[in-house]
């Protein structure tokens, strides 16, 4: 019953919070191995979409296609997370109490149920994995460091690592470098264009030099819905998003 | 592979905590029975069955710490669970008088004579036999928490909500036990017991093997639980209290996850029900009581919660003061208590514990918020 080749297909999508609609008609299709960026206005539904898409909100109407085939709005956020999409939220969310180590050795690839996790050890790949994972978002070094000591940049870089670690096809990324310095931002974008080298990615952000940086398709959403779709250059040209957005 | 799972997880300080515990368990039965009652370190009868009543509460402490420590659930129940235990123990201790009782019944319990009850009701069947009561005392409790929990957690009622919850579970089996036609005994529960597997339950050694019992279970449920704690599923546990949100976009279950503390934690308060009941001679529906529930919270908070270690010690000191204060001044003991509660949540929001590893700075899965979110 696949539709189209596309990794997720999101059609006519409408969420309403008591008679507010934050997602109104939201179409988007993203293709294997693609990268979008998502920018739009505060408000503009661009959260709200990623809770639709990962099982925390339940749309009112339309569809959520996963690889064609997979309806995502009649799983929950677990079984949605097993089919392999990770997301990374807006404020960065980690495991405060256990270390940097534990955090990335809960979200790596693995047992998910109650038994195996109870007998779980840990296995050789493993720590080779965490290691690894650690070099690339440069945590290197701070595997037994309290994740609820790490600075907010750190943070969302190691919530970066636990999407590596689950190893997804699909990583949804909220606004990644809120709050980093100019060379944090740099690193991240890096960091993003290398991990869509394997999966695709998604990500939302307000900074546009940070968009820039990525090069990838653009799409901005308006009041729940794409106002406009295209390069950075060919959106940034269009006089309905200079009006809504950028103009101000 | 058994032995590596309980060991894995044992630090220094549960591994000290376990040989106190099983010294307890040997040395005061010895000091009891073997020395001339004229001897300085004689323990007085007294002492072994308060004792053996102290390492029963240790270990409802502990369950309670399990679940709220370690998975963020604030039972405001487990005496629920705890009573329940202790009553399908009180029920094999009245199968076990026989026509012993007063009106000299062959089957029946005194309190059904005295109802005029002519058979024994259905569920009172097995009970005669140990291993029958000894399921349930796991059973029952275990059910109950299995059935709550699978409600509670599946429409993901969390923080305050559930611990309503729990708590208006043990008011209302605290009403329902309090009612004659339910067949546990009415509000004089059950009592008058004679003897347990043969053993007459006022002997010295009785009480003394008792006490030895329940410092083994003590034991067990503490390695137990460490061994659950340390192991993976442990971390799933303390990562899902910091941040449920993130352990469900994961992958995880949260829910069974839930469910699994949730269910042995209460299997875990019902032995030590059932272990308290033929040490006090007694059980009735007032162990049911809203307020007991809270008192072991109070316990796990004062020791220090998800350290395992600190809701023993917790659960002893209280106990000590409780019996201490309520002999010395009756009136004064439920101030103390509260007093206590409210010292140990301004300034010792880690408990006793808590504050050592603070100190020593030890990487332990320390309490990130003591009080529980609301509903997110
Ligand atoms: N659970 C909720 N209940 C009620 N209203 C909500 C809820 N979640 C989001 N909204 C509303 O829906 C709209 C879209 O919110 P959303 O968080 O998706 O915006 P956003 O594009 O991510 O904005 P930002 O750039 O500020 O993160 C907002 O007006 C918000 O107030
Ligand atoms: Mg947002």
């Amino acid at each position: 019953m696949s539709l189209t080749g596309a990794l997720l297909y999101l059609n006519d999508v409408t969420v309403t919070f008591d008679g507010f609609r934050a997602l109104n008609g939201l179409s988007l299709v993203i293709e294997p191995g693609e990268m979008r960026a998502i920018i739009g206005p505060n408000g503009a539904g661009k959260t709200t979409m990623m809770d639709v898409i990962t099982g925390k909100t339940r749309a009112d109407r339309g569809e959520v296609l996963f690889e064609g085939a997979r309806d995502l709005t009649r799983l929950d956020e677990a079984e949605i997370a097993e089919l392999g999409i990770g997301r990374k939220f807006q404020r960065p969310t980690v495991f405060e109490c256990h270390s940097v180590f534990d955090n990335l050795l809960l979200a790596l690839k693995g047992p998910r149920r109650v038994w195996p996790t109870l007998l779980a050890s840990l296995r050789g790949a493993e720590r080779q994995r965490i290691h690894e994972i650690m070099e690339m978002v440069r945590l290197r070094g701070l595997a037994a460091e309290i994740a609820g000591n790490l600075s907010h940049g750190q943070k969302q870089w190691l919530e970066i690592g636990m999407l590596l670690a689950q190893d997804p096809k699909l990583m949804l990324v909220d606004e990644p470098v809120a709050g980093m310095t100019d060379a944090e931002t740099a690193a991240t974008a890096e960091l993003l264009r290398e991990i869509n080298h394997t999966r695709s990615v998604i990500v939302v952000e307000h900074d546009m030099a940070f968009v820039r940086e990525l090069d990838v398709k653009v799409s901005v959403l308006h009041e729940g819905s794409v106002l406009a779709e295209g390069s950075l250059e060919h959106v940034s040209a269009d006089p309905r998003v200079i009006e809504v957005y950028l103009g101000r | 592979m058994i032995a590596r799972f309980f060991l894995a997880g044992l630090d220094r300080r549960v591994a000290l905590a376990l040989i106190a515990v099983l010294a307890i368990g040997t040395v005061v039965p010895l000091l009891n029975l073997m020395l001339p009652a004229s001897h300085g370190l004689h323990v007085p009868d007294y002492m072994v069955a308060l004792i053996g009543k102290y390492l029963t509460f240790a270990l409802l402490a502990l369950s309670v710490d399990l679940v709220w420590g370690y998975c963020g659930i604030l039972s405001l129940g487990h005496g629920a669970f705890f009573a329940l235990g202790g009553y399908a123990m009180g029920m094999h201790l009245m199968r076990e008088i026989g026509p012993r009782g007063v009106y000299g019944h062959p089957v029946l319990p005194d309190f059904m004579v005295f109802l005029n009850w002519k058979e024994l009701p259905w569920y009172w069947h097995g009970f005669d036999q140990f291993w029958f009561a000894a399921l349930m005392v796991v059973l029952a409790p275990g059910l109950l928490a299995f059935a709550l929990g699978w409600f509670a957690f599946r429409s993901r009622v969390t923080g305050v909500y559930l611990s309503i919850i729990t708590q208006a579970m043990t008011f209302a089996l605290m009403l329902a036990f309090f009612r004659n036609d339910m067949g546990f005994g009415g509000n004089n529960g059950l009592t008058d017991f004679k003897d347990l597997l043969g053993f007459n339950l006022q002997a010295a050694t009785t009480r003394a093997g008792l006490l030895a019992a329940s410092s083994l279970a003590l034991a067990f449920g503490l390695l137990l639980a460490s061994a659950i704690v340390g192991s993976r599923l442990g971390k799933v546990l303390v990562a899902l209290r910091d941040s449920e949100g993130r352990a469900r976009f994961l992958g995880y279950q949260v829910q069974r996850y839930k469910l699994f503390v949730f269910t042995i934690s209460a299997a875990m308060a019902g032995i030590a029900g059932a272990l308290y009941v033929p040490q006090v001679g007694i059980i009735n529906p007032g162990e049911f009581s809203p307020a007991n529930s809270i008192e072991a919270v109070i316990w796990v908070a004062l020791g220090g919660r998800g350290t395992l270690v600190g809701p023993l010690i917790g659960a002893g000191l209280v106990n000590y003061l409780k019996t201490y204060l309520t002999a010395a001044m009756p009136d004064a003991w439920l101030f103390a208590l509260g007093g206590l509660f409210i010292f140990v949540t301004l300034a010792l929001p880690r408990g006793m514990l808590g504050l050592l590893d603070r100190k020593a700075r030890r990487p332990r899965p320390a309490v990130a918020d003591p009080i529980p979110k609301a509903a997110e």
